[in-house]
């Protein structure tokens, strides 16, 4: 007895689809707003009362990039570049009872250098997690390869990094969402969460293949989901829970961090059974 | 019986690690171990006192770029390292709890790293960091000279100094260590004059403005190089290069990265994330004692173990906790049971396939154990690719993952293993 998950893989990767295609459309149009982490240039975050802070900026000839206000009397200013004394003397022309809340300034090096490193790390981990599976999964037999099951499972894990990423440009374009270096530590913890319940469908049908060695390997892979549905949904539940929890009650600073890991696990979980398996199956079955 | 002796132990261990640091019961007070032993002649010390990164304690981190262009590579470490010994000394003077200096390498560049807990003044940080050296050599014009007024500066300073290394002594004080220093171009111009005006006299050497040292001059020096012996103690030769090395500031360093994080929004960030983690591990406790019974309560427990082994962990390795790092940790509670849930559906399954209890339990941890590993394998890539990837806060992330992944393999595999085997040994 089992679900009939195959019959509609077609319908799955349309879902995906619907859901990627906005993201990526804003990806292309409107690229990722990074922060100062990739880009370079000053972050101040200053409790005042309103000014007009781009004259200001201007008659001190700084280069005063962006003005957002976060909270009631909290203002977040981006400058190409301001060294600390230009700061004092900005915050000085602001008028009395400036509070500086906040003072980041990176160098274009630094930013330069973070940008390769986080490609980069993904890359890897998309490796390394290929690699892995196809040695974990040695054992399966022939004709079946444990290249395709690695490849299909860091096929579905970059699935639910562009969702994520899609779904962040969109928020940086309609409220100003930053990318800084949390975004990437997102990434790659969703990264390896969307794996794990991969692994979890992958490990079953591991399992049933020798078992069912005289069924088409589609109703073997159907087996192994209908068998492991319940666990996938579990495991990802808690996590999307204690999330929720961080979500409501953990506060401002890392409330985009959470939305990401969030939207990621929940992509993850999906992607798993509905992207994964199909695509497992499509390609194990393929061959004549 | 021996499994269960070795996990009470590691659970006492991690209470007590976990205990305030001054706990008081009537009349009695006990104090929070410390560990402090040597092994291998390196020291180890612990307080078991958490450490906070500076978005939750506020203060200042600033990233230097250490140009090192002028020097051959192989004295470019030392001079890192002395510019890193001059910074600390110069910090030190700000009265920071626990100033953090390091040292790291991007490709070819070196970078000092600095991060002063509850500075808020970032002007004052920056200027006292990048303030220009204050060796001096200093002349005299008296054969025995009795206090530092008898010494007048001769404009030779630490600018013109390039290193100085300990050596030992080769000629007839074999063995005795001594002080090479040597000089730029410059210097050594400078320094072949004040030689050859004071031979027989002292030439004093001068650091902050007190006296390190006055060895009498021999002969004039023209190599821009000389050698300080006194009757030195190999560590006090090695102190004194320090100081040497530290005043000359030996290579220059500009800031490339400064943050300045104020005070009141990391206590709010603390508190907010403490509930979220408590909110997070009680609904994490219903969820589990809903779908598992009484097999769910016993994953539970194996949960508060799991939170005092981390805690304990963190203090003990010592990881600096940041507002990412404790995300890290609430999501790590809800990671921590996924392994309990592979286990417990499995038993399920053994159970409908008509095992009976004793031997579904036993199948349950042995089937499930591959699924377990590969999944938490791939999270451990990718936080072992997280830590090489980032700096700072990154970092205290992919640490804490990486052992809230281990911690959560023992106590959900070993801990709740042997619970079920205690309530299920009938």
């Amino acid at each position: 007895m089992h679900v009939n998950f195959m019959k509609y893989k077609w319908l799955y990767f349309g879902i995906s689809l619907l859901i990627l295609i906005p993201g990526v459309f804003s990806l292309f149009r409107y690229g990722l707003r990074l922060s100062i982490d990739f880009t370079g240039g000053t972050l101040l975050e200053i409790q005042s009362s309103p000014a007009d802070f781009k004259k200001i900026a201007s008659d001190q000839k700084l280069d005063l990039s962006s003005v957002q206000s976060s909270a009631e009397g909290i203002y977040l200013l981006r400058f190409k570049s301001l060294d600390a004394s230009q700061s004092a003397k900005f915050q000085a022309a602001i008028g009395t009872g400036v509070v500086e809340k906040r003072y980041e300034s990176v160098g274009p090096v630094v930013g330069a250098e973070m940008t390769k490193k986080a490609l980069l790390a993904v890359v890897l981990a998309s490796l390394a997690i290929v690699v892995y599976i196809a040695w974990s999964f040695k054992g399966v037999p022939k004709p079946y390869s444990s290249w395709k099951f690695g490849v299909s499972a860091v096929v579905a894990l970059l699935h639910d990094a562009l969702v994520v990423l899609g779904l962040f440009s969109l928020f940086g374009h309609l409220y100003h969402v930053e990318i800084d270096a949390l975004f990437v530590t997102a990434i790659l913890t969703v990264i390896g969460f969307s794996v794990h319940d991969t692994i979890v469908v992958f490990d079953r049908v591991r399992e049933n293949l020798p078992k069912m060695y005289n069924k088409p390997f589609s109703e073997i892979v159907d087996f192994s989901l209908t068998e492991t549905l319940v666990r996938s949904l579990n495991t990802s539940l808690t996590v999307i829970l204690t999330l929720t929890a961080l979500l409501l009650f953990g506060g401002e600073t890392i409330r985009w961090f959470v939305v990401a890991l969030l939207v990621g696990i929940v992509s993850g979980t999906y992607s798993s059974i509905f992207n994964a398996a199909p695509l497992l199956v499509i390609w194990e079955t393929k061959r004549k | 019986m021996r499994s269960h002796i070795i996990i009470l132990t590691i659970i006492l261990l991690a209470v007590v690690s976990n205990l305030p640091s001054r706990l008081q019961i009537g009349n009695l007070s006990l104090y929070r171990p410390r560990i402090d032993f040597t092994l291998l002649g390196r020291r180890f010390y612990r307080d078991l006192s958490l450490k906070l990164g500076l978005d939750l304690s506020g203060g200042v981190h600033l990233v230097y770029q250490a140009d090192t262009s002028s020097l051959p590579d192989s004295d470019r470490a030392a001079a890192v390292e002395a510019t890193r010994v001059n910074i600390e000394r110069r910090v030190n003077s700000l009265g920071v709890a626990e100033p953090i200096i390091q040292t790291s390498k991007a490709g070819s560049d070196y970078r000092l790293i600095v991060e002063l807990a509850g500075i808020s003044d970032i002007n004052q940080a920056t200027s006292l960091i990048g303030q220009t050296a204050q060796l001096e050599f200093r002349s005299t014009a008296v054969a025995t000279p009795s206090s530092a007024a008898d010494f007048t500066s001769t404009g030779l300073t630490g600018r013109d100094l390039r290193l100085a290394q300990v050596q030992f002594d080769s000629g007839k004080a074999a063995g005795q260590p001594v002080v090479s220093i040597e000089f730029s171009p410059d210097g050594a111009k400078k320094f072949s004059e004040i030689t050859s005006k004071s031979i027989g006299k002292p030439l004093a050497i001068f650091l902050d403005n007190q006296l390190v040292t006055a060895p009498t001059v021999q002969t004039a020096i023209t190599d821009g190089r000389a050698v300080i012996s006194g009757n030195f103690t190999p560590d006090e030769a090695k102190k004194l290069t320090i100081q040497l090395n530290a005043g000359a500031l030996p290579i220059p360093i500009h800031i490339i990265e400064q943050r300045n994080i104020g005070a009141t929004l990391g206590v709010e960030s603390i508190h907010k994330s403490l509930v979220a983690a408590a909110v997070g591990l009680v609904v994490i406790w219903l969820f589990m004692i809903v779908n598992y019974g009484l097999k769910g309560l016993l994953a539970d427990l194996a949960l508060i173990v799991y939170i005092l082994i981390f805690l304990a962990l963190i203090k003990l390795i010592p990881i600096t906790l940041t507002l990412a790092g404790i995300a890290g940790f609430v999501l790590s509670i809800g990671m921590a049971v996924d392994a309990n849930i592979l286990i417990f559906e499995r038993m399920k399954e053994e159970l409908r396939w008509g095992r009976p209890l004793k031997a579904a339990v036993e199948l349950g941890f042995h089937r499930a154990w591959t699924s377990v590993r590969d999944s938490n394998a791939s999270s451990l890539i990718t936080a072992g690719l997280l830590f090489w990837f980032g700096t700072g806060s990154v970092r205290g992330f992919a640490l804490t993952l990486a052992v809230g992944i281990l911690v959560s393999l023992f106590t959900s595999i070993t801990v709740t293993r042997s619970l079920l085997r205690l309530v299920y040994a009938r």
